[in-house]
């Protein structure tokens, strides 16, 4: 059964008169509990994409649909968790996990006991009352995948959520996050920039072209569950590995038409342009 | 305390100089006597003293609901932002040298035209902090909680407001010291009661000792006021104090 499934979505801005494609037709799916990772090259649209899903821009074609039927309110589906962790400096660790909740109408009170629970698991017990200024980078992106989580959304949308961290940090995360997925089985969507991180934690990856966005291939990732980090240099790992950067070396060097548009529009993606890709990408 | 020390050196420096130059103490009185005079007249500098502060108080009352009403206002609608905002600056540009005797003459020597002076020099940096407060806000931040379903009503008590707050302390801290000044301005150009008449009479019967000891209420009033933000700011916003703290280490 697919929970979520979207089809040709497509989505342009405008600079100045000219319309800039970002996602030229997207098609992608998950199962329910399944983990799937989007990759792509810098700039590639991906934030847009993400944008997108969670209904911050408005689509210019395609649809949504949630278990099987054309999704209504599309900020319904997705629990996003973005990059910056975005822990609010003035709530307490506990009130910033809350915060979805709140927003959608439930007591402080309430909200806190929901989450109290979960904190052990999320390794914040004691730290409930803490500022998030005094949490480490990763407590800190570990709150704030509490925050994600807590909304009860059917799908969690992972926008790069460990690319702001130190690599040794984000390798535990990765492994953590691994053996939380186990356990909880999120139906989930992660954006990353990391080859490795996708393959380790995904059930299947999508390759995304070059801007403007869409999917070129897909990989399952018929590693078994649990996977420790030593599965990184297993040969099947490694020949899904080469296999993706092969898909992602095609479109860097490649003669196809779309690469040299998205050379073109380099500059666009360094300025001010259109969109999250700047920042992100 | 190098304040402490260097005050010190000073007040010496101009206790020495008043005592053996033979200056009168209707040019320069020397800081024991304005110690003295202004002791022996507390009580009249005291009841001077109480229109004054109750002027500031109701002034800087008025300004900061009339600058927070404002600033809300304009963060909410760009285009009463772009219709306000210069008229605030243009505000800032009135010499109130010139308007505070024109507000005499409209409306009489009592309380109301002091609070008016006193709110029209300090909202303008309670706004000013408002403003570049809430423009402050993290774009992601808002993204995130609309992205959890969040409305502009929402998104501005959940994320806005508590991004503005420490400008809005600053904002609060610069007017805070204006105050006292301009109600003793409004009052030095007609009162019946306040430091500021007091200090234009003991001038013109040749007290500057007087004056002076009025000078010095009024600063440490001033210097109160300004401290007592702090401690304001640290109860509303602890986290703010709490970060600073650890980032300054």
């Amino acid at each position: 059964m697919r929970v979520i499934e979207v089809r040709g979505l497509r989505k342009s801005f405008r600079v100045g008169a000219e319309p800039l494609p970002v996602l030229a037709g997207v098609d992608l799916a998950a199962g329910r509990g399944e983990f799937v990772s989007l990759i792509g090259p810098s700039g590639c649209g991906k934030s847009t994409l993400f944008n997108v899903l969670v209904g911050l821009e408005p689509l210019d074609a395609g649809e949504v649909r949630l278990n099987g039927e054309a999704a209504p309110g599309k900020r319904e589906l997705f629990a996003y968790m973005p990059q910056q962790d975005l822990l609010f400096p003035w709530r307490r660790v506990i009130d910033n996990i809350t915060l979805g909740l709140e927003v959608q109408g439930m007591s402080r009170r309430r909200a806190r006991e929901r989450v109290r629970p979960l904190l052990p698991t999320f390794g914040l017990e004691g730290f409930e009352h803490a500022y998030p200024f005094e949490l480490s980078g990763g407590m800190r992106q570990r709150a704030a995948l509490l925050r994600t989580v807590v909304q009860e959304r059917p799908v969690l949308l992972l926008d790069e959520p460990f690319g702001a961290l130190d690599s040794l940090t984000r390798t535990t995360m990765q492994r953590w996050l691994e053996q939380l997925w186990e356990r909880f089985r999120w139906t989930a969507l992660l954006i990353t920039h990391d080859v490795r991180e996708a393959i380790f934690l995904s059930d299947r990856v999508y390759v995304l072209s070059p801007r403007p966005a869409h999917v070129r291939a897909w990989l399952e990732v018929p590693i078994p569950r649990p996977r420790a980090l030593a599965v990184m240099a297993t040969p099947p790992f490694l020949e899904i590995e080469r296999q993706v950067r092969a898909l992602l070396d095609q479109g860097a060097v490649g003669p196809r038409e779309n690469d040299r548009d998205a050379d073109e529009w380099e500059p666009v993606s360094a300025g001010d342009g259109p969109g999250e890709d700047a920042r992100h990408g | 305390m190098p304040v402490a020390t260097f005050a010190l050196c000073a007040l010496a420096i101009w206790e020495a100089y008043a005592r053996t130059s033979g200056i009168a103490p209707q040019v320069l009185p020397a800081p024991s006597r304005v110690l003295r005079e202004g002791w022996a007249f507390r009580e009249l500098i005291g009841t001077h003293a109480v229109p004054t502060l109750q002027a500031s108080f109701l002034g800087f009352t008025l300004s900061m609901v009339v600058a927070t009403v404002l600033a809300v206002v304009m963060d909410f609608s760009r285009r009463v932002r772009a219709a306000l905002y210069p008229a605030l600056v243009a505000s800032q540009t009135i010499p109130i040298i010139a308007l505070a005797p024109l507000m005499v003459i409209w409306f009489g020597f009592g309380l109301g035209p002091k609070v008016a002076v006193v709110a029209l020099v300090t909202f303008f940096p309670i706004t000013v902090g408002w403003v570049d407060g809430f423009k402050s806000t993290e774009a992601g931040a808002v993204q995130l909680l609309r992205s959890m379903g969040a409305g502009s009503w929402q998104v501005f008590c959940k994320v806005r407001l508590p991004s503005a707050l420490p400008s809005f302390f600053s904002g609060l801290r610069i007017a805070i010291v204006y105050a006292v000044v301009g109600a003793i301005f409004a009052e030095y150009v007609g009162a019946r009661y306040g430091l500021g008449i007091f200090m234009q009479l003991q001038k013109n019967s040749f007290r500057t000792d007087l004056v002076l000891a009025a000078m010095f209420v009024t600063a440490t009033i001033s210097i109160v006021l300004f401290l007592s933000t702090y401690l304001v700011e640290r109860l509303v916003i602890p986290w703010h104090f709490a970060a600073r703290r650890l980032t300054d280490r």
